[in-house]
């Protein structure tokens, strides 16, 4: 039977490439789509991971209300003791400590004038250490544009814009002007070296990374920390794990009634990131939801047309004495066959032109030339092996669910009329 | 018609009249509190939510445009300097032996972690200079009597756009004075008291800055020794006294 079916298909090329034309179509757009959004949405979520978030963070609660003004005098006092029980109770993840500062950056010119000036955004990092993984994580190596990672105390990496906003090149030396976790003023040099394409807007245009022990020193934090950022060892974001890792963890400390307590906060809990997981989560359901609808409208549609365009067909079969049912289950047949061939060339190049757009991407560093939210620059699509099924189950079945709808036109043909409307 | 033309001519003569006497307040309040030079000693306490701060330092001024401000204490602290010229300030620092020259917005940064900006402490011009005022009312503060004045910005780099002061009456000493952004949203507060005579004029030697926007008890200001009308000599407000 499905080879007789098969066969003609093949034979009407009408019966065929108008309805498979319009699934692999639907499907491919559903893939590249979906594909593209996850990719863009999981691209900010990332990035905000690396860079702000970690996938848990520990802060005190003073710091945590006020997290957006980088309050450092509200840090977490002995940062040593705390790191070493994070290390112990949560094994399966990275620890790294983070401070994130605020200053002035003044580039000096031979007169130890000022040549250029601007507000920084400073973030100290655990560069030095061996075991920290920060280096690779903020994939500073490949973003170097001039110079190189620091090595040593009293080196930093700025962003390279910022680098040629103040005039200033690999080698020259910074003041930075800031104050202390206690309120005074603070005030260090910096050799440059390195500068950094972060990718980000924001960042490149006024970020400073310095190593972690450098900024204890100039802040005045000795054993205090900003934030303690939790990663699992693979990288890879696991929202139910951490969401278990944050309730025992607060668990411990909930009969502490200091506001420096410490408080472990997911990724989902910062930056509005909730909203964005939800939106990750919901876009392939979203997706389905529409390709199935729309799809079934126009399959609904291109069904009703070759119904019509076979409405001579089926009523001579029927006249032949073959079954209302047996016409309806073949044309069902015919519609699985149809949504499979059509999901299948859909599904390929919807794959195709997702993993072409995850290894190249869009670059729409153009468009966001004063932008100054944290915003990767190449916008990439994400292939998942959801995309596998994502938009071949839904074609297949819109293509059988219009035929069906159509179909059901068969089961009104009238056997008594069927000779005068056949004109025999 | 008579009765018509008689009350506008009162509302004309009492609204001229009103702006005359803040105008005439307002000259008073500024002769009060400049004078040709000055040499400050003070305490500038910074309240925090772990703990608290003084810094110590010595401030020189010399009419409206030249101030010179030495930090004595904390050990951090010591040595760093800063000049005031016309608009210009410059910040030296010893532990980097760098003089910076802020400008611009960085002029809006909190000085040392306290509630006043580098632009608060670089306005000394005078009040009548920058602003039309008028009086809009009187209240007692801790048993004195105020006039309560608005001021308005009349020049376009007042660092804010409206004032509000209360005035003693008797003494012509602000007590209380509160700062408005364009918007007319409350940016800062500022409580003066302790008001002393100090050689012939009253003076306020405790004063309360708190920026609204953050939180905390503000930053306290007080005088530990004022002198008016001193000789200062001329080196001070060079920029080669900031690296002595």
């Amino acid at each position: 039977m499905i080879k007789f079916i098969f066969k003609a298909i093949l034979r009407d090329k009408n019966r065929s490439v108008l309805p498979i034309t319009v699934v692999a179509i639907g499907v491919f757009l559903t893939i590249a789509l979906s594909g593209y959004l996850s990719g863009m949405l999981s691209d900010m979520i990332d990035q905000t991971a690396r860079f702000q978030t970690g996938h848990i963070k520990v802060m005190s609660r003073a710091y945590a209300e006020n997290v957006d003004q980088l309050p450092n005098d509200l840090a977490l006092m002995d940062g040593s003791e705390l790191l070493e029980e994070l290390n112990s109770d949560f094994p399966n993840y990275t620890w790294v400590n983070r401070i994130n500062f605020g200053g002035i950056i003044d580039a000096p010119d031979e007169n130890e004038q000022s040549k250029g000036q601007g507000a920084a955004m400073g973030m100290a990092i655990e560069m030095f250490s061996k075991t920290s993984g920060e280096t690779e994580r903020l994939n500073l190596k490949n973003s170097l544009v001039e110079g190189r990672i620091p090595q040593k105390s009293g080196e930093v990496l700025i962003g390279y814009e910022f680098a040629e906003k103040l005039g200033a090149k690999v080698g020259d030396e910074l003041t930075f002007m800031g104050s202390t976790m206690y309120g005074s003023m603070s005030f260090a040099s910096f050799v440059i070296s390195g500068t950094v394409r972060f990718g980000v807007m924001a960042m490149d245009k006024g970020t400073v990374i310095i190593d972690f022990s450098d900024a204890q020193q100039i802040l005045n934090m000795e054993d205090a920390v900003g934030e303690i950022l939790g990663f699992r060892h693979d990288e890879v974001f696991m929202q139910d794990e951490v969401i278990e890792m944050r309730e025992s963890f607060n668990a411990k400390y909930a009969n502490d009634t200091d506001e420096f307590a410490p408080i472990m906060k997911t990724l989902g809990e910062q930056n509005s990131m909730g909203t964005y997981l939800e939106l990750v989560n919901s876009v392939s359901a979203m997706f389905v939801i529409i390709f199935v609808l729309v799809m079934s409208i126009v399959l609904w549609n291109t069904g009703l047309i070759g119904g019509l365009r076979r409405y001579q067909e089926f009523g001579i079969r029927l006249a032949l004495g073959e079954e209302k049912g047996h016409i309806y289950r073949t044309m069902i047949f015919e519609a699985v066959i149809i949504g499979v061939i059509g999901s299948i060339i859909g599904s390929a190049l919807g794959i195709g032109v997702t993993l072409l757009m995850q290894k190249y991407g869009i670059d729409i560093s153009g468009m966001m030339k004063d932008a100054t939210m944290m915003m990767p620059s190449t916008l990439r699509s994400k292939f998942s092996p959801q995309l596998l099924y994502i938009g071949f189950i839904p074609g297949l079945f819109a293509m059988v669910i219009g035929n069906m709808l159509s179909g059901i036109g068969i089961y009104k043909r009238e056997t008594a009329t069927l000779f005068k409307e056949l004109e025999v | 018609m008579k009765y018509l033309i008689t009350i506008l001519f009162s509302m004309f003569f009492a609204t001229q009249l009103s702006a005359q006497d803040a105008t005439e307040i307002l000259n008073k309040v500024d002769d009060n509190m400049n004078s040709e030079t000055s040499i400050l000693k003070s305490d500038m306490i910074i309240y925090g939510r772990r703990n608290s701060r003084t810094v110590t330092s010595v401030g020189y001024a010399e009419g409206n445009n030249k101030s010179f401000s030495e930090y004595l204490a904390p050990a951090r602290e010591k040595g760093t300097k800063m000049l005031k010229l016309e608009d210009n300030l410059w910040i030296y620092s010893p532990s980097t032996d760098r003089t910076i020259q802020l400008s611009g917005h960085m002029l809006k940064q909190s000085v040392m972690g306290s509630d006043l900006s580098y632009e608060d402490m670089m306005e000394n011009r005078k009040l009548t200079e920058m602003y039309d005022s008028e009086v809009i009312g009187e209240e007692l503060i801790d048993d004195r009597n105020t006039w309560i004045l608005q001021l308005t910005a009349k020049v376009d780099d007042a660092s804010y756009e409206s004032r509000k002061i209360w005035v003693d009456t008797e003494r012509y000493v602000p007590l209380r004075e509160e700062l408005f952004a364009k918007s007319g949203q409350l940016l800062k507060k500022t409580e003066l008291r302790e008001v002393k005579q100090i050689d012939g004029r009253w003076y306020p030697t405790k004063m309360n800055y708190k920026d609204m926007l953050k939180d905390g008890k503000g930053t306290d200001f007080v005088v530990l020794e004022i002198e008016f009308d001193a000789e200062i000599p001329a080196y001070i407000f060079s920029k080669a006294a900031l690296k002595k």
